[in-house]
């Protein structure tokens, strides 16, 4: 009895969770251009979504500036993160809240403060501007996910590695780095999807002429979303769910393999 | 792993350069623009704006919908997560990536589908008149903004939650059971302390988006329902007014200050007890 209770109650969340995605989805089979109406079953829009030239723009800006920012945050919050290992457990804390400023403030005020920066300093707002705002939001989520496995990590076997007459560049290549490879692939791809769903700080850091997916779409929503925008946004949201789901049975397959060994 | 404090601390001259212009100028620029006129002087009446009837009641409008959502999203993320360890054993991970896949779907758009779904003529109603039931009014109410914040900031409040409960010891909840305890006290002794900090985390991460955003509020509050986050948006996109907008920024900022300075002392004040 109490099972079945969980059980109902999984599935009322899950629809809940599902609805709005199961509209969507459904709209992007739907001949009619408008909301709500179904008219008849389509593919003409993932046919035309080819052709929409603002559209693959959006997209494009967006997986560019989702990778680059992703990248150089990668980069500086690894560079931060092996220095802050032999610092006091104090000075740690207050680096890792500093970094968190951008993140802990509201998105809006992030957004703001960065465009009245940019502004300030002459820039003109654009792509250089979005990217700007989309490492600092990036670099405490990566300096998250990398500083606890670095922190666990024995120096003892790269200090063996310099004995032994590596230099520190080859040690760090050859003993840090793959310690920490999870971490560091965890934290870029957290900081890819921050930043392709990034909307608020686009918003206020982008230029006339500049888009993401995000803004694109939210400069659509006034006239009427193009029904392209459905198909792409099931394209992508059921590519993520398959990998999603192969990696998770991956995981399981493994579990069981380590069960039987 | 460095051979000198010097060689250490070259290592962190790019974060705190970076620091410096891209999280601490920023910070200043906004507090200028909110403390000066359009002359450059020094004023406080931006800040004293928001004494204004219209501004002050969005500000308490945000923060009434950002309270309800917080809390219904944990009283709906707790069952969820108790069920969600007990049921990992045998599916796996799989049922917890099932329950936070949604947030890769773009916020705009769902948030988007829950007006189809809530409008007059709107799914929703579509449904309820095949069944001959009364038409429900969702659309640009506060109830649709919090339905559509609950939607979009439910997973940020299970994946903590989820890993918090994940990490206790199975032990634990078998020793109170040995010593008596009814499963109310469990849960009420046991879990509910222990499951605290990822509580925490959950509450931080669903409130302070919750109490700014304006594209869900813009979305399924319609033009008359505006949250303090629409209200600064306006100030920068519409009414052009940057010092007005950026002092409304600088009293959000003191707020989220305020909420942090509290959840540390009571994380610290819960560090001591143990």
């Amino acid at each position: 009895m109490i099972a079945r209770l969980k059980t109902i109650y999984l599935a009322i969340i899950f629809l809940f969770l599902y609805a709005p995605i199961g509209v969507l989805i459904a709209q992007s089979f739907n001949a009619s251009r408008y909301r709500g109406y179904w008219t008849g079953f389509t593919f003409q829009w993932y046919e035309s979504l080819f052709t929409k030239d603002r559209i693959l723009d959006a997209l494009y800006n967006t997986v560019s500036i989702g990778i680059i920012s992703a990248a150089i945050a990668t980069l500086l919050a690894l560079i931060t993160c092996l220095a802050l290992r032999e610092v006091g457990k104090k000075s740690r804390a207050m680096f890792m809240s500093v970094a968190n400023v951008p993140v802990l403030n509201a998105d809006i005020v992030t957004g703001i403060s960065l465009m009245l920066l940019f502004l300030g300093m002459g820039m003109r707002l654009g792509y250089g501007s979005i990217l700007l705002a989309h490492v600092v939001f990036n670099v405490p989520y990566v300096m998250l996910c990398i500083m606890p496995q670095l922190l666990e990590l024995d120096k003892s076997y790269y200090e063996a590695a310099l004995d032994l007459g590596a230099s520190p560049f080859r040690a760090f290549i050859r003993v840090v780095l793959p310690e920490i490879r999870s971490s560091i692939f965890a934290g870029f791809l957290l900081a890819f999807t921050m930043s392709a769903d990034d909307f608020i700080i686009t918003y206020f850091t982008r230029g006339a002429g500049v888009d993401t997916l995000p803004t694109e779409i939210y400069s659509e929503l006034k006239l009427g979303i193009h029904p392209e925008m459905y198909a792409l946004s099931t394209l992508v949201f059921l590519t993520i769910a398959i990998f999603v789901i192969l990696f998770a049975m991956n995981r399981k397959a493994q579990f069981k393999a380590e069960d039987l060994i | 792993m460095f051979r000198s404090i010097g060689l250490r601390n070259l290592f962190l001259v790019p974060f705190c350069v970076w620091a410096g212009i891209f999280i601490f100028v920023p910070v200043v620029f906004i507090i200028y623009y909110g403390l000066t006129d359009t002359a450059g002087n020094f004023t406080w009446d931006n800040i004293s704006m928001i004494l204004r009837r219209e501004y002050y009641s969005s500000l308490r409008l945000s923060v009434l919908l950002a309270l309800v959502t917080t809390i219904v999203c944990l009283l709906l993320a707790y069952p969820l997560c108790l069920i969600l360890v007990e049921r990992a054993k045998s599916s796996g991970a799989i049922i917890i990536l099932l329950f936070v896949l949604p947030l890769w779907m773009n916020t705009l758009l769902s948030t988007m589908a829950w007006q189809t779904i809530f409008e007059h003529d709107g799914i929703l109603n579509q449904v309820l008149r095949i069944f001959s039931l009364p038409d429900l009014t969702l659309i640009n109410t506060p109830t649709a903004v919090v339905i559509g914040m609950i939607y979009n900031y439910l997973p940020y409040m299970v994946l903590p939650l989820y890993v918090t409960l994940s990490k206790i010891d199975k032990s634990i909840f078998e020793a109170a059971k040995d010593l008596g305890a009814s499963a109310w006290q469990t849960f009420w002794k046991v879990t509910l302390p222990l499951s605290l900090p990822g509580a925490i985390s959950g509450i931080t991460m669903v409130f302070i988006p919750a109490l700014t955003t304006f594209a869900i509020s813009a979305l399924l509050g319609g033009s008359k329902l505006l949250l303090i986050g629409n209200v600064i948006e306006q100030e920068f996109t519409v009414e052009y007014d940057w010092h007005l907008g950026s002092a409304l920024s600088s009293v959000l900022m003191i707020f989220i200050i305020v909420y942090m300075v509290l959840t540390f002392a009571f994380e610290q004040s819960h560090q001591e007890e143990d």
